[in-house]
C-alpha cells in the first residue's frame, strides 16, 4: 500500500435517516473505510445494508431526513462533512470525487441532449466557455468508446450500454480522482456488462483513477477490484484484498454469501442460502448484527458487538474469527 | 412417450403502427416487432427446462404464450396432447388449474390490497374448490416454509420481505396442484443470499409434487444450477438447445460461446478474457436478414447473410441453428 | 374465531396507519373537523333550529331585516326590539339561523346524492372503458368528450329550466353531467394497472373479466375514487349553490344558495343586512373548502408520489 495519505478516508461515520416519528434508521453505523490513489475498492452487501447511503454521504447529496451523527470524511484533504454547499460544489464535487448513481440510465434527462447535459455538468463546476465544454464532451465520448458525432442524441436514442457509457463520461467530466460507481452494471445485459466492466478497468488504468464500486454482485468485484469490504446491516464485517477475502473468508456472512453464488465453471452443486432476513435498522438488538442468522452464533455473539481485528491481512468483525482458520 | 408440454412453431408478432403521415405518403408495409419467431421445444415430466437470453430476446413472451396468458399470432402449444391455443375461454380457464406461473417481481405480483390468506385462497375460489379452504391454505404456507402460519395469514404483502412475498407467489401458484409451472426470473429481484432458498424450494417441490418447470432467466450460471435442459434465445429465435451441462461445457453456437465468456467468476484469479462478439443488439423492429446473429458473429460467412439457419439436431437431443462451418 | 380476529386486526392496522398519516396533515384535520361539525348540525337539525322556515308560523317571528341580538354588544344604540335571534331575520321576519340550519340539510343532501351518482357512473365507465379497450373504450370516451366540451353551467341552467326546479331534478341534472372527469381519471389508472403482474396473475388462475374488474381493479383504484369523491362533492355543492342563486333552486325547500337568491332579490346588501348574506355564503365557502382540504389530504396519504427518502 502506498505510504501517502489516502485519497478518501472515512472514520467512524454514523449516518442515520430520521423518520417522521423522530426515530432513527441506522443506515451507516460506525464505518471505517479508506481508499488510496489508484486503488479499487469494492463495497459489497445486500439490499438495505447501507452501501448506497455511503455513496450519497461522500458526495454530499443526501436527502433532507439524513442526519450525520458522527465521524468524518476526508476527501483529497477536504473535511467534507464540515464544508458548506458552495465550497463542496466548487472544489470537491465532480472535481475530486464524482458519482455514477444507481439506475444511472434513468438519471439522464430525456428532453435534453446528452452532450448538453454533460456540458452543463462541466460548466457548473469549472469556469469554461460553452465551446470549450462541448469540445471536452466530444473527447469524453471518445474516451468511453462512444461515437463523438453523437453528442447531439437524446437518451432514448441510445441503448442501455451506451447510456451507461454516457454516465461514465459525465462522471469523468471534471477529471476527478475518485469515482463512486453505485451498481453500474446491475441493470445491464451480460455481454454489455462485461464490456462496461472492461471499460471501467481500462479507464482506471489509463487515468490512474481510484474507484469505489458499490454492488451486491460479488462477481463484478472479483473482476475489477483489488480490495473489498463486506457490509451487513450498516456495519462493515470483513475487509481486505479481494484475493484474500474471497479465498479465505473469515466472517460467517462472507462465507455464506460466497457460497450462495452460482458459478458457471466447476461442478453443479446445490446453492447455499442464508435463512431469515436482515435485521431492522430501526432498533437493532445488542450484540453482533449477524448473530440471529449465523450458524455459529454463541451467547457472546448475542450480547457483545464484535470489534474489528486483523488476521493475516484481512480485518474481520467476528468474535470467533480466529477459530475458523 | 409424449412430453408434458410440446411447443410447435410458436409465433408472436406485435404490429408497429406507422405514424399517420408516413402512412399517407410512404405507402410502406406495416412493420412488426417479431418478439417470438417460430419457437419449438418440449418439456418432459419432472423436468426443469430453462430458457436463457438477454433482455428483448423474447423469453418472457415465450413463457406467457406457453400458458396462453398472451394470444399467439400462430403456432400450437400441446399440453397432454391437447392444443391449448384452440380451447374456448371456459375450457381454457378450467385448464389453468394445471398450468401456472410465478412472476419476476415479488413487489408487484401480489394484490397490494389483499391479505395473504386471500391471495392464496383466490385460485381455489375461482376454480370452484369445494373442500376445506383453511386446510389447503395452511398446507400451502407450510410447504413454502412460511411458518408459523399465524404470522403470515392476516398480513398485507407490504408487511413481508421480498423473499417472503415470492414464497407466497409460489404458494399461490401451487395451491391448485398444477403439473406445469412457468417461472419467469423468479429470484432475480431477490438478494443473493435468499435466492438459494427459493430455488431449492422449487426443486424440492418438483420432486414432491411431480412438477415440471419452464425456468426463464438471463443468468446462465443460475440456469446451470437449476435446469436439466435449456434453450438459448436471441432476437426471438432459439439458437441452441440441449442438456445444460453439455451446452455449457461445449457450446456450439457463437452467441452461446460469447455469453459464457462474458460471465464473470467469483474467483478473483479468473478474469473475463476476450469475448467473441462485436457490436450491439439490433432493435427488435429491425432484425438482420439471414441469420439474425450474423452482424455480431466473428465467424459469419456469405450464406449467413442470406439464409436463416434452421434448428438442426447435431447430436442426440442437441439442436443448433447455425450454418455448418 | 381466531380467523376473524386475525382479519379484523389486519384491517385495524391499516386504519391506524392511515389515520396517523392523515391526521398529521393540518389542513386535512381542519377540513375534517369542519365537516364533522356540519354533519352534527345536519343530524341534529330541527332540534337546534327554533323555527321551521318552511312553516307559515315562522313568518314574522321577528321584525323584517332585523340584525342579530348580539349587535348590541358592539353598538348599544340599537334598540332591543329591533334585533332578533342569533343571526337576525329576513325580508318577512323569518329567523335566519333556522334557515341556515335547515339549509345545510338540503345543500349537503343534494351535494352528496348528486356526487354519488357522478362517481358511480364515472367509476363504472372508467373501469369498463379502461379494461376492455377497443370499440367500447372509443365509444365511451367520445361520449365523455362530447359532454366535457359542453359548458356545464349553461347546460345545467337550460336543463333545470326545462325540467323544472325540484330537488330531485337538481340531483339528477348535476349528477348526470358530473361523471366525465371521474371516468377519465379512473380509466387512465385502469390502463396502467391492467398490465400489472398481479392482474396478470388473476388471469392466470382463470378469473372472469367481471371478477377482475370488480374484485381486483376496483379496490385498487378505490383510493383515487375517494379523492375524486371529496373533490366532486365540493364541486357539486358549489354548483347547487350557483344554480339556486340563479333562481333554479327548489322553492319548496330552503338551501344556502336559495337564501342568497332571496337576499339578492330583496336587496339585502343594499339595505346593509349583512347577516342575511354572510352566513349562507360563509357556510358554502367552509364546506367546499373543507372537502377540498380533505380530498388533498387523502391524496397525499393514499397516493404517495415522490416520497422523499
Amino acid at each position: 500500500m502506498s505510504q501517502k495519505a489516502p485519497l478518501l478516508e472515512i472514520e467512524s461515520l454514523k449516518m442515520y435517516y430520521q423518520l417522521k416519528d423522530k426515530r432513527y434508521v441506522r443506515a451507516v453505523d460506525d464505518i471505517d473505510l479508506s481508499i488510496h490513489e489508484g486503488e479499487t475498492l469494492g463495497l459489497a452487501g445486500e439490499s438495505g445494508c447501507g452501501k448506497s447511503s455511503i455513496a450519497l454521504t461522500i458526495t454530499g447529496i443526501l436527502p433532507d431526513n439524513a442526519k450525520i451523527l458522527g465521524g468524518k470524511i476526508l476527501l483529497g484533504g477536504y473535511d467534507v462533512l464540515r464544508l458548506n454547499e458552495e465550497t463542496l460544489r466548487r472544489n470537491v464535487r465532480w472535481k475530486i470525487a464524482s458519482i455514477i448513481p444507481q439506475s444511472a440510465m434513468s438519471a439522464l434527462d430525456p428532453v435534453i441532449r446528452i452532450g448538453d447535459q454533460i456540458a452543463e455538468a462541466i460548466m457548473l463546476h469549472e469556469t469554461v466557455s460553452r465551446k470549450e465544454a462541448n469540445e471536452k464532451v466530444r473527447r469524453l465520448f471518445e474516451l468511453v468508446g462512444l461515437d463523438s458525432s453523437r453528442t447531439g442524441n437524446y437518451s432514448h436514442e441510445f441503448s442501455g450500454g451506451m447510456r451507461q457509457r454516457s454516465m461514465i463520461a459525465m462522471a469523468l467530466a471534471c477529471n476527478p480522482k475518485l469515482v463512486v460507481a453505485d451498481e453500474p452494471t446491475t441493470a445491464l445485459d451480460v455481454i454489455v456488462q462485461a464490456e462496461i466492466l472492461k471499460l471501467i478497468e481500462d479507464l482506471r488504468a489509463r487515468l490512474n483513477l481510484s474507484l469505489l464500486l458499490i454492488t451486491h454482485d460479488l462477481k463484478t468485484i472479483a473482476e475489477i477490484c483489488d480490495n473489498v469490504a463486506i457490509m451487513y446491516a450498516g456495519k462493515i464485517v470483513e475487509r481486505g484484498s479481494t484475493l484474500n477475502v474471497y479465498e479465505n473468508p473469515r466472517h460467517p456472512y462472507t462465507r455464506l454469501l460466497l457460497a450462495s453464488i452460482p458459478n458457471l465453471r466447476g461442478q453443479r452443486r446445490k446453492l447455499l442460502f442464508i435463512p431469515g432476513a436482515p435485521p431492522d435498522l430501526l432498533d437493532p438488538h445488542p450484540g453482533c448484527r449477524f448473530a440471529p442468522r449465523c450458524p455459529c452464533a454463541t451467547q457472546t455473539c448475542r450480547q457483545e458487538e464484535p470489534e474489528m481485528i486483523t488476521i493475516k491481512g484481512s480485518s474481520v468483525a467476528c468474535h470467533h474469527a480466529e477459530e475458523h482458520l | 412417450m409424449t412430453s408434458l408440454i410440446q411447443v410447435r412453431n410458436l409465433v408472436k408478432y406485435y404490429p408497429l403502427r406507422r405514424s399517420f403521415f408516413s402512412g399517407l405518403f410512404g405507402g410502406q408495409k406495416m412493420g412488426y416487432v417479431k418478439a417470438v419467431d417460430d419457437v419449438s421445444f418440449h418439456v418432459d415430466e419432472r423436468e426443469i427446462f430453462g430458457i436463457v437470453g438477454e433482455s428483448g430476446c423474447g423469453k418472457t413472451t415465450t413463457g406467457k404464450l406457453t400458458i396462453r396468458l398472451l394470444e399467439s399470432t400462430s403456432g400450437s402449444v400441446y399440453y397432454k396432447d391437447r392444443d391449448i391455443m384452440t380451447l374456448n375461454k371456459k375450457d381454457m380457464n378450467r385448464l389453468r388449474a394445471e398450468i401456472q406461473i410465478v412472476f419476476q417481481n415479488p413487489y408487484e405480483s401480489l394484490n397490494p390490497r389483499s391479505l395473504i390468506r386471500d391471495i392464496i385462497a383466490e385460485p381455489l375460489a375461482v376454480q370452484g374448490y369445494c373442500g376445506d379452504l383453511e386446510e389447503e391454505i395452511a398446507k400451502s404456507l407450510e410447504v413454502v416454509g412460511l411458518t408459523p402460519i399465524e404470522d403470515f395469514l392476516y398480513r398485507y404483502p407490504h408487511e413481508l420481505s421480498g423473499g417472503q412475498r415470492q414464497r407466497v407467489a409460489i404458494a399461490r401458484a401451487l395451491v391448485l396442484k398444477p403439473r406445469f409451472v412457468v417461472a419467469d426470473e423468479p429470484v432475480s429481484m431477490l438478494d443473493m443470499s435468499m435466492r438459494g432458498g427459493i430455488l431449492n424450494l422449487m426443486i424440492d417441490l418438483k420432486d414432491k409434487f411431480n412438477l415440471s418447470y419452464l425456468f426463464i432467466t438471463h443468468d446462465l450460471s443460475m440456469a446451470k444450477c437449476v435446469c436439466d435442459r435449456l434453450a438459448v434465445m436471441y432476437l426471438g429465435k432459439i439458437v441452441e438447445m440441449g442438456a445444460t451441462v453439455d451446452m455449457i461445457d461445449e457450446p456450439i453456437h457463437p452467441y452461446v460461446k460469447a455469453l459464457i465468456e462474458a460471465i464473470p467468476d467469483s474467483n478473483p484469479r479468473i478474469k473475463i478474457g476476450e469475448i467473441s462478439i462485436r457490436g450491439d443488439v439490433p432493435a427488435a423492429s429491425d432484425i438482420p436478414t439471414g441469420c439474425r446473429f450474423h452482424p455480431r458473429c466473428l465467424y459469419a460467412k456469405a450464406p449467413c447473410r442470406e439464409k436463416e439457419p434452421a434448428l438442426r439436431e447435431v447430436a442426440k437431443g442437441r439442436y443448433v441453428a447455425c450454418h455448418p462451418q | 374465531m381466531l380467523k376473524r380476529k386475525g382479519r379484523f386486526s389486519a384491517y385495524l392496522r391499516r386504519i391506524r396507519s392511515f389515520s396517523s398519516e392523515f391526521f398529521s396533515n393540518r389542513l386535512g384535520v381542519f377540513g375534517f373537523v369542519v365537516l364533522v361539525a356540519f354533519a352534527a348540525v345536519v343530524a341534529v337539525g330541527p332540534r337546534i333550529a327554533p323555527y321551521n322556515p318552511l312553516s307559515l308560523k315562522s313568518i314574522g317571528v321577528g321584525p323584517p331585516f332585523a340584525p342579530p341580538s348580539w349587535i348590541r354588544l358592539i353598538d348599544p344604540s340599537v334598540p332591543e326590539s329591533d334585533t332578533f335571534g342569533l343571526l337576525g331575520t329576513d325580508e318577512i321576519g323569518r329567523d335566519i339561523f333556522s334557515q341556515v340550519v335547515y339549509g345545510s340539510r338540503i345543500s349537503l343532501f343534494v351535494g352528496f346524492s348528486a356526487a354519488l351518482i357522478s362517481i358511480t357512473v364515472g367509476t363504472i365507465v372508467g373501469l369498463v372503458a379502461g379494461y376492455f379497450g377497443g370499440i367500447l373504450d372509443q365509444l365511451l370516451m367520445r361520449a365523455t368528450d362530447i359532454l366535457l366540451t359542453i359548458p356545464t353551467l349553461p347546460l345545467m341552467i337550460v336543463l333545470a329550466a326545462i325540467l323544472g326546479s325540484s330537488i330531485f331534478n337538481l340531483v339528477v341534472v348535476i349528477g348526470a353531467l358530473g361523471w366525465q372527469s371521474t371516468a377519465r381519471i379512473i380509466r387512465s389508472q385502469v390502463l396502467s394497472l391492467k398490465e400489472s403482474p398481479f392482474v396478470e396473475s388473476s388471469r392466470a388462475i382463470g378469473s372472469s373479466d367481471f371478477r377482475i374488474i370488480f374484485r381486483i381493479l376496483l379496490p385498487n383504484v378505490a383510493p383515487l375514487v375517494y379523492v375524486n369523491a371529496a373533490l366532486t362533492v365540493a364541486n357539486v355543492i358549489f354548483l347547487e349553490a350557483g344554480l339556486s342563486f340563479l333562481g333554479l333552486g327548489d322553492p319548496n325547500h330552503i338551501s344556502w344558495g336559495l337564501m342568497l337568491f332571496y337576499a339578492n332579490e330583496y336587496m339585502a346588501a343594499m339595505r346593509g343586512a349583512w347577516w342575511y348574506v354572510v352566513p349562507p355564503g360563509l357556510c358554502i365557502l367552509l364546506v367546499v373548502m373543507s372537502f377540498i382540504f380533505v380530498g388533498h389530504a387523502l391524496d397525499d396519504v393514499l397516493n404517495p408520489r415522490l416520497r422523499r427518502r
